[in-house]
């Protein structure tokens, strides 16, 4: 087998930063300054608009991160610039990329939650969740009922806790300091239930293949309806804070609009799609877990802007507490993993008494379960969008190839349809309305 | 394999066990149509399924599969070392689909979907940067995660990870003589 990379050093291997007009291929000049539809759908952008004559000392490419304060971790932009106005934008990023895909080829599928939980370190229970599903697609496990609602009430728990932060940083980066605090410390509230649940505040590895790594913790009801309880009113809170308040409806009516078009070209998900007014959410849609059996609102936007994507996430925290308050009323009795001896070990109470327990206990956490060859492509609703998860097994314990659909990853692509023509303080509403997580974009 | 141009629109995929999609073989895995194809029909077959009504596309990644023997393919599709694998949705009819196009591996070049799906920018270019996989007629196919001097597509199945050695030895200095 031939190497090729010695080929594509001198055909495409080129700089990552945002070049000078003249250097730059026409069609990434278009993509840069935010034309996305060549589309029968119609040109949202004239191509003749986009100049390549426009001279070096006309406009200034500057850089906004990595290390910016608003840009939620490591997310470095390029931006051109005509006085404040910015012209074109490429997102340059992978300063938090540490090859997660490639070490989850190493681990066993007992040990490959420990990794995916790292991915979006705000939802790592999505992560988890969406990799044991794949696993159990390819084994062909079934989950005992319990399992699966307690999947989902974890899930849920874990939307409201990413949403309260992003309530935090968003009001953070517009200036609403105050919100920051009271964004943090709902969290922790429901942090300290997930820490009473898992033992973790984050990175739980509790979601595992073959149901979950524990039952709930006695008294568990009442803890989730506490937080059902203490929750709304501080939501209520917030719509006194920002969502009514002039100088935040200001900072955010109106900027980093896009349009649903625009949004299904470049495969957006999650808030970012559905404040354009697309009806999509992967929990009713294409229903997994028990969510068909519950009773939720899916809330969508209609102008596509900072402020659209700001009320549905406040708005489905709301829906959120609503799912749980349901979950604790239906939770199914029951195990909490699959009874199948092939992915679950035996209790612990069985390795004191029986050689056989203790060698299969140790075959299982050392040696892993062996998963049938396949692929398969599982996806899931996370706080961000669509968390997809592409698994191929060749037979083995490990996985031959995992590949994980980061929501973060691909909503990043529509900054610079949000930024063109906007100004660089407005460039910070709409970095913060995307919310991304760069361990999910870079993984 | 029959040119896409000979097919009828009207051929839907929501039968039970699709036979074949626009004149590609299929397949139904646990319920989920996938489709099979090489690099020569691959752009027209996504073109087609675009126009059917799958305008979303949610996935594209790239498997090397040169240790991997236990791959079945259909007839007629011989198996390459690279496959780029696409999840198309349909959002209107709530359907997915998902193609997997094998890519020679002494030459791995297929078309971009850019023109059809301008969201797979980003992720054309994580192939190409973790595989080595080229995009023709990509608007800006350089490396995205890695740094541009790297060396090598570190998820191809040869590139030697985890032998960099690792010295373990007492530290040095004052206070721990």
């Amino acid at each position: 087998m031939t190497d090729v990379t010695d080929l594509n050093d001198d055909q495409t291997e080129g700089g990552q930063e945002l070049q000078l007009r003249a250097d730059t291929d026409p069609l990434e000049l278009l993509r840069e300054a935010g034309a996305v539809l060549r589309l029968p759908e119609g040109p949202a952008l004239d191509p003749a608009d986009i100049s390549t004559e426009v001279g070096e000392d006309e406009t200034m490419i500057i850089n906004m991160g990595p290390q910016h304060p608003s840009t939620h971790g490591v997310l470095r932009l390029m931006l051109e610039l005509d006085g404040e106005t910015i012209l074109r934008t490429k997102p340059v990023i992978g300063y938090l990329h540490t090859g997660m895909e490639k070490t989850a080829e190493d681990l066993t599928y007992v040990q490959g939650g420990t990794n995916v939980t790292r991915m979006d370190y705000l939802a790592p229970l999505f992560n988890e969740t969406v990799f044991s599903m794949a696993v159990e697609d390819l084994l062909g496990v079934e989950l005992p009922p319990r399992a699966v609602w307690i999947r989902m009430l974890l899930n849920e728990v874990n939307r409201v806790s990413s949403h309260l932060l992003f309530m935090a940083t968003n009001g953070l980066d517009l200036g609403a300091v105050s919100m920051m605090i009271y964004g943090w410390r709902e969290r922790e509230l429901v942090l300290a239930f997930l820490e009473k649940v898992t033992g973790l505040r984050m990175n739980h590895n509790f979601i595992r293949p073959g149901g979950t790594a524990a039952d709930l913790p006695a008294g568990w009801q009442d803890d989730v309806l506490e937080l059902c309880r203490v929750l709304p009113p501080r939501l209520d809170e917030y719509d006194v804070l920002l969502t009514g308040q002039p100088i935040f409806t200001e900072r955010t009516q109106g900027i980093g609009v896009l349009t649903k078009e625009q949004a299904i070209a470049l495969g957006a998900t999650g808030p970012v799609l559905r404040s354009t007014g697309v009806d999509w959410d992967l929990r009713r849609d294409q229903p997994y877990l028990a969510y068909d059996e519950v009773d939720f609102d899916v809330v969508i936007g209609t102008c596509g802007d900072a402020f659209d994507r700001y009320a549905i996430r406040l708005e489905e925290i709301r829906q959120s507490l609503h799912l749980m308050e349901q979950i604790v009323d239906l939770m199914p009795k029951g195990d909490y993993r699959a009874q199948d001896k092939k992915v679950t070990p035996p209790p612990r109470g069985r390795i004191d008494e029986s050689m056989e327990a203790l060698i299969h206990h140790f075959k299982l956490f050392t040696e892993g379960f062996k998963v049938p060859a396949g692929e398969t492509y599982v996806a899931i609703e996370s706080p961000r969008g669509e968390l997809g998860c592409y698994l191929v097994s060749d037979g083995g314990a490990k996985p031959y190839r995992m590949h994980i659909r980061g929501p973060s990853f691909v909503n990043l692509q529509t900054l610079p349809v949000m930024l063109r023509g906007g100004l660089v303080a407005d460039a910070v509403a709409a970095i913060s309305s995307i919310d991304p997580v760069m361990g999910d974009v870079d993984r | 394999m029959t040119d896409i141009a000979e097919v009828d629109g009207d051929e839907t995929t929501v039968e039970p066990e699709p036979p074949n999609v626009h004149g590609c073989p299929a397949e139904s895995v646990r319920g989920e149509t996938v489709v099979h194809v090489d690099v020569a029909a691959y752009e027209a077959l996504v073109k087609a399924l675009h126009d059917e009504g799958y305008t979303f596309c949610a996935d594209l990644c790239a498997v090397d599969h040169s240790a991997n023997p236990t791959r079945v393919l259909p007839d007629g599709l011989g198996p390459e070392r690279f496959e780029i694998v696409v999840t198309l949705r349909d959002m209107a009819q709530h359907r997915r689909v998902r193609i997997r196009c094998q890519v020679p591996g002494a030459a791995p070049t297929v078309p971009s979907l850019f023109g059809v799906y301008p969201g797979t920018e980003a992720m054309e270019r994580e192939a190409y940067d973790l595989f080595g996989v080229l995009f023709s007629g990509h608007p800006d196919l350089t490396r995205i995660l890695l740094p541009e001097g790297w060396e090598g597509h570190p998820l191809r199945k040869d590139y030697a990870h985890g032998k960099v050695p690792v010295q373990f030895k007492a530290p040095q200095g004052a206070r721990h003589a």
